[in-house]
């Protein structure tokens, strides 16, 4: 490939117009504050009282492992249904360190995110071999071995659950554990290796034909969508004082599935949006539990007829729509 | 200089001897051509050459970026070792853009690692702006750079080919394995192609090797013609041989 | 000694159980290529209505089996006109998840109608306790009745499959969709018998087992449907001797697993067969390997 030097010269220059086109970055860094000390003097002032603290808990952790398991399941097209697994191990772990080991919130969080990574190394190797529907049960095989393990281990609660758990998740914590999952993966989108996640989804042989190592990055995505949803799990575990195994079951990963669909497989704003919309959803309809599930059902049903490709597709909202980060992404489609 | 040997080739799926006693030298440079009817194991022979299947026994070593033989072949490190190639059925991903789909190809060439891309550090964006450059001068090239938003699935069938053969160039290889390129095209689409793939080996200095059942395109295109038939190699030589040729007149082309 | 040939007989008889379930899982994907996630919950509707049947209308026990496998056949009918056929040609994704959602319709659903409190059968069959061959083992009647009826079914699907014209449809639309379309195969005529067939059997089990358990619950149909379907794959999906072999062998192991101590893990023991499976031979002891063409 020829280069001139003219060309060159101007490639220099935009570069440099580049660094001060992350003035999108730092215009999205100033949203990202406003926001978050907007809602801490609301809540210092007692005008948002605990009611929808609780809510916002309930979105928050919902956002996380909504963008979490679209990694998995959205972008690389790993159908996996045992995503609560991953919360279930990251709630205990910080449950256990901050209940019964006494550790500081910070040290239960990474620890969470830490277990539940290698649980995603557990589960992400020996299923590089399976694909959609055989891959779905072996997750949910896997998610229904953690619960069964959970209920059996009389150390953490069995099936009466862990008791005591100091609440150390506010509003700091849980904002920026949502901000940092939605930076870090759609970063992850935008680049080189979440390019090649999309590849292998859309056809794997031909990814690998073309120099992407697919068991690499088949395991990568559960990683960091298991680490993601472990953080979840800690902000859970410390936030609403008790967890028990039946809690993060089967149900609960198709409750996160739900969200991702609605929103859109392969649409970070589709997982923000989705998660939002059925968390309010959920809230309203909680006087009437098994109706509840009734219409989740239905709207489930409708989504797969009538829009299966969801609220967004696996299209994304672009903010401030200003030309400047060239990232080989087309813009929008 | 030969940069790829092929040494007594054998793959057996269970019962059935897709291909036996396969020997091959393929020399730089060259546009080497590949005939013979439909399940004499052509295709099977290239998903051997690029690690899709492990020989039953026999051998290929290239000698392009560095020399490895066929006992370490992994699909994906095919394009490091220089080999890239394009598919029976255009294999393109569907829902991606013209552009997105050559920058896969591309993939193996970016730099920056996992943490660089997860935290925006400054040489992510370097390297982005480096293969986009890259991609967009090679997509001009080929007469795509119009359509490079367009989603992979939306071209007509000839440009999705041209696509397919732009994203295997991404990568940067020595030899290029085109498998059944002019498959669904026209006369005039066949010349056009014909024409590129000649382009691309002076363009790029490669080696071709294709799988072709349009006579036209072979006989014009290739140095040296390998005849398979039910597995084995019936026959190899320069085009005018291969035409003259009894045995591959009886077993494939027909004649008077 | 005695021990033994009890925990045999309790595993035959939980294996058909899974058998019977299986049976209907691994027709439905032979020739959809579906999983029919709310098979588990018409083996649980198979048990209301034998449980209505029984309490309500004072019907005896084969009675009671013979209208609950018609009504779930028609339920199997009806769920896939509406819930999977609109999406035949969607993506596999959409369709399970399609799937998903039958399920929660039927068990909330229920749920919402009948209460969730589980509910008791009455006693149909004699409560009888044979000894067997001068052992000293024990086993009830109702084992016998669920073997019996197991193999009766068996034995008539395998007529049905293989002597009947839509047996051979389904066995040829298993194969290859557009062909038998092609060769003037009624396609949704017969997948539709398939979806009768293998409601039909999850229904008997749902009796079998509202009789021998005597307990039932709208949420019953998860584990069982979720083994049921494990012992589907054990065999090979889609190959129905493979369901059968699948669901007694887990029967066995389970009853095995519990009855050495394990039995806090005996759930488990399916999904740690279940993996192994995968990863070992995923497409089942009796499956093919496959590879895709590329």
């Amino acid at each position: 490939m020829v280069y001139s030097v003219v060309t060159r010269r101007r490639r220099c220059k935009e570069m440099f117009d580049m660094k001060i086109g992350t003035k999108k970055n730092m215009l999205t860094f100033g949203l990202v504050l406003a926001i978050y000390l907007v809602v801490q003097l609301l809540l210092n002032m007692g005008i948002l009282d605990s009611y929808i603290e609780i809510n916002m808990v309930i979105i928050g952790i919902n956002i996380i492992l909504a963008v979490s398991l679209n990694l998995i399941t959205g972008f690389t097209g790993q159908f996996s249904l045992g995503h609560a697994a991953f919360m279930s191990i990251g709630a205990y772990t910080s449950g256990i360190l901050t209940a019964k080991l006494g550790q500081p919130f910070i040290v239960g969080v990474i620890a969470a995110a830490l277990t539940a990574s290698m649980a995603g190394v557990i589960i992400g190797i020996p299923t590089l071999r399976l694909k959609g529907d055989y891959l779905a049960i072996a997750t949910l095989g896997f998610g229904e071995i953690v619960r069964i393990i959970g209920l059996n281990n009389d150390y953490i609660g069995g099936a009466i659950g862990l008791n005591d758990i100091p609440q150390y998740t506010n509003w700091t914590w849980l904002y920026f554990s949502v901000v940092l999952t939605i930076f870090i993966i759609s970063n992850f989108i935008k680049s080189y290796h979440g390019r090649a996640c999309i590849a292998i989804r859309e056809d794997e042989i031909a990814a690998e034909a073309m120099g992407v190592n697919t068991a690499y990055y088949k395991t990568l995505a559960f990683v960091i969508g298991a680490f993601f949803a472990g953080i979840a799990g800690a902000l859970h575990a410390n936030y609403f004082y008790f967890i028990k195994p039946d809690s993060f079951g089967f149900m609960k990963s198709i409750d996160i599935l739900v969200i991702v669909v609605f929103g859109g497989l392969g649409s970070i704003t589709g997982s923000v949006v989705g998660a939002v919309a059925l968390s309010i959803l959920s809230t309203l309809l909680q006087g009437i539990p098994e109706l509840r599930m009734v219409i989740y059902a239905v709207v489930l049903f409708l989504i797969m007829v009538y829009r299966p490709q969801g609220l967004m597709g696996d299209r994304e909202l672009k903010l401030f729509k200003k030309v400047g980060v060239v990232n080989g992404n087309a813009s929008s489609k | 200089m030969e940069m790829l040997v092929v040494n007594n080739l054998h793959k057996s799926f269970g019962g059935v001897k897709a291909v036996t006693n396969i020997n091959m030298k393929i020399e730089e440079g060259q546009i080497v051509g590949l005939i013979g009817p439909n399940g004499a194991g052509k295709t099977t022979f290239f998903n051997l050459l690029t690690g899709i299947y492990s020989p039953s026994s026999g051998e290929i070593v290239y000698r392009l970026k560095q020399e490895v033989s066929s006992c370490s072949f992994k699909p994906d490190k095919m394009v490091k070792y220089g080999v890239s190639r394009t598919f029976q059925n255009i294999r393109l991903f569907k829902e991606m853009t013209v552009l997105e789909n050559v920058l896969i190809g591309y993939h193996n060439n970016f730099k920056y690692n996992l943490f660089t891309s997860l935290f925006r550090l400054p040489s992510y964006y370097k390297d982005e702006e480096n293969a986009y450059e890259e991609v967009i001068q090679l997509l001009k090239r080929f007469n795509l750079y119009d359509k490079k938003d367009h989603l992979a699935k939306s071209l007509p069938y000839g440009e999705q080919r041209k696509v397919e053969i732009c994203r295997a160039l991404a990568s940067k290889p020595k030899l290029l394995l085109l498998d059944e390129p002019a498959a669904g095209m026209n006369p005039q689409e066949t010349k056009e192609l014909t024409q590129l793939i000649k382009w691309i080996r002076d363009e790029y200095d490669l080696t071709i090797i294709l799988i072709e059942h349009d006579m036209s395109l072979v006989m014009e295109l290739c140095e040296n013609i390998f005849v398979f038939n039910h597995g084995t190699l019936l026959a190899k030589g320069t085009p005018k041989e291969i035409q003259h040729d009894p045995r591959v007149i009886k077993a494939y082309l027909g004649g008077e | 000694m005695e021990q033994v040939i009890q925990q045999v007989v309790n595993g035959v008889s939980l294996g058909s159980i899974y058998a019977l379930i299986a049976l209907g899982y691994t027709m439905v994907y032979g020739i959809i290529k579906l999983i029919n996630f709310a098979h588990g919950d018409i083996y649980m509707i198979g048990a209301y209505v034998g449980f209505a049947l029984t309490t309500f209308f004072n019907f005896g026990f084969f009675p009671a089996l013979i209208v609950s496998m018609l009504v779930t056949s028609i339920l199997g009918i009806i769920i896939e006109k509406v819930a999977y056929k609109p999406l035949r040609n969607s993506t596999r994704i959409a369709a399970l998840i399609t799937a998903i959602s039958v399920s929660m319709f039927l068990q909330y659903g229920l749920m919402y109608f009948v209460t969730p409190q589980t509910r008791t059968y009455p006693e149909v069959l004699p409560n009888v306790q044979l000894k067997l061959f001068g052992t000293n083992a024990v086993i009830d009647l109702k084992n016998i009745y669920i073997l019996i009826v197991t193999l009766v079914l068996m034995v008539v699907l395998q007529y049905v499959i293989h002597r009947t014209k839509v047996g051979k449809a389904m066995r040829a639309v298993a194969l290859d969709g557009d062909a038998s379309q092609l060769m003037g195969i009624d396609i949704n005529k017969t997948i539709s018998y398939t979806f009768a067939i293998g409601s039909a059997l999850a229904g008997a089990a749902g009796v079998l087992v509202g009789v021998y358990y005597n307990t039932i619950n709208p949420l019953m149909g998860s584990v069982p449907g979720l083994k049921a379907f494990i012992a589907a794959v054990i065999g090979g999906i889609g190959i129905i001797p493979g369901a059968v072999f699948g669901g007694f062998f887990l029967g066995i192991v389970e009853t095995g697993v519990s009855a050495l101590g394990g039995s806090l893990y005996k759930d488990a023991v399916a999904f740690v067969i279940l993996i192994l499976v995968l990863l070992i031979k995923p497409n089942g002891l009796f499956g093919s390997n496959q590879k895709e063409k590329v």
